[in-house]
C-alpha cells in the first residue's frame, strides 16, 4: 500500500515534469522541469531496489548533465529573455507519431507474458555491480573509459574559440 | 512483489516518459530542447532496464547496462552541448531550422 502510494507520487512528479519539458514555450522552464523528471526517476530507481543507480542518477544526471544543460541554456539565451524561446513547429504530426508509438507499446506491454522471477531480491547491489564490471563486462568497461576520453577531448576541441590568426594568415603580414 | 506493484506499472510509466521525449524531439526547434527530449528517452530506457532487472530475479546485468546508458548520456550531453555552443558562436542562433547552411 505504501509502496503504491510512493510509486504514484513519483510517477506524477516524473510525468508532470516531463510534460512541462515537452510542452513548455520557455526553454528555461523546460530545463528546470527536467530537474523534477530526473529526481522522480531517481526515486523510481530507489523503489526498484537499485541503491547504487539511485545515487549515480542524482550525482551524474542532476548534478552533472542538468547543470550542463542549464549552462548551455543561459549561455545561448539571455536570462531576461522571456519570449517564446522554445519554438515548436509541426506539433500535430509529432503528437500523432508519439501517440501511435505509445499505443503500440501499451499493446505490447499488456499482451506479452513477461518472464518474472518467483521471488525478488532486495539488498545492496554495489558488490554485484563491481564484480560484474571487472568480470563479465570488463571489455565494455574499458571501452567506456575510451569513449569518455574521446568525449572530453572532443568537447574541448569543438568549444574552443576559433583562432582568427590561423584562418587568414595573410592579414597578419 | 512489493506492495502490490507489478512490472507493468513501471513499463507503462517508462513508455509515457518515452512518448513525451519522442514528442519533444520531434516538435522542438531549439537544439537544447531536442537534447532534453533525448535525455527523457534515455531515462525511460533506464527505468525499463531496472524494472526488468528487479522483477527478473535480481541479476546485475540490467543495472550494469543502465550505468553504461548514463555514461553515454553524459558523453552525449557534453559533446552535444559543445556543438550547440559552437553553432551559437557562429550563427547567433540555435534554431535547428536556421542551421541548414550546408543544404543547397
Amino acid at each position: 500500500m505504501v509502496a503504491q502510494a510512493v510509486f504514484y507520487l513519483l510517477a506524477i512528479l516524473t510525468v508532470g515534469s516531463a510534460a512541462i519539458v515537452a510542452f513548455s514555450r520557455n526553454v528555461v522552464h523546460s530545463a528546470f522541469a527536467l530537474l523534477g523528471t530526473l529526481v522522480g526517476v531517481a526515486g523510481i530507481y530507489a523503489l526498484l531496489a537499485a541503491d547504487f543507480l539511485w545515487v549515480i542518477q542524482l550525482l551524474l544526471y542532476v548534478g552533472g548533465i542538468l547543470v550542463l544543460t542549464l549552462f548551455a541554456v543561459m549561455l545561448t539565451q539571455g536570462i531576461a529573455d522571456v519570449s517564446i524561446s522554445n519554438r515548436a513547429v509541426g506539433r500535430a504530426p509529432a503528437l500523432v507519431i508519439s501517440a501511435v508509438a505509445a499505443a503500440v507499446m501499451i499493446f505490447a506491454v499488456f499482451k506479452t507474458p513477461w518472464h518474472q522471477a518467483a521471488k525478488v531480491m532486495v539488498g545492496p547491489t554495489t558488490y554485484g555491480i563491481g564484480n560484474a564490471f571487472l568480470d563479465t563486462y570488463a571489455l565494455p568497461f574499458e571501452l567506456a573509459s575510451i569513449i569518455l576520453l574521446a568525449a572530453l577531448i572532443g568537447a574541448v576541441v569543438i568549444s574552443r574559440p576559433i583562432d582568427r590568426r590561423t584562418e587568414s594568415p595573410s592579414e597578419g603580414e | 512483489m512489493p506492495g502490490g506493484l507489478t512490472l507493468n506499472h513501471f513499463l507503462v510509466l517508462s513508455l509515457i516518459v518515452f512518448a513525451l521525449g519522442l514528442f519533444c524531439v520531434l516538435s522542438r526547434r531549439n537544439a537544447i530542447g531536442i537534447l532534453m527530449g533525448v535525455e527523457l528517452i534515455l531515462n525511460s530506457a533506464n527505468i525499463n532496464y531496472l524494472a526488468f532487472a528487479f522483477y527478473g530475479g535480481g541479476k546485475y546485468d540490467g543495472q550494469v547496462f543502465s550505468i553504461f546508458v548514463i555514461m553515454l548520456a553524459a558523453a552525449e550531453a557534453v559533446v552535444g552541448l559543445a556543438i550547440v555552443l559552437a553553432i551559437y558562436q557562429d550563427l547567433r542562433t540555435i534554431d535547428v531550422d536556421a542551421t541548414e547552411t550546408l543544404s543547397g
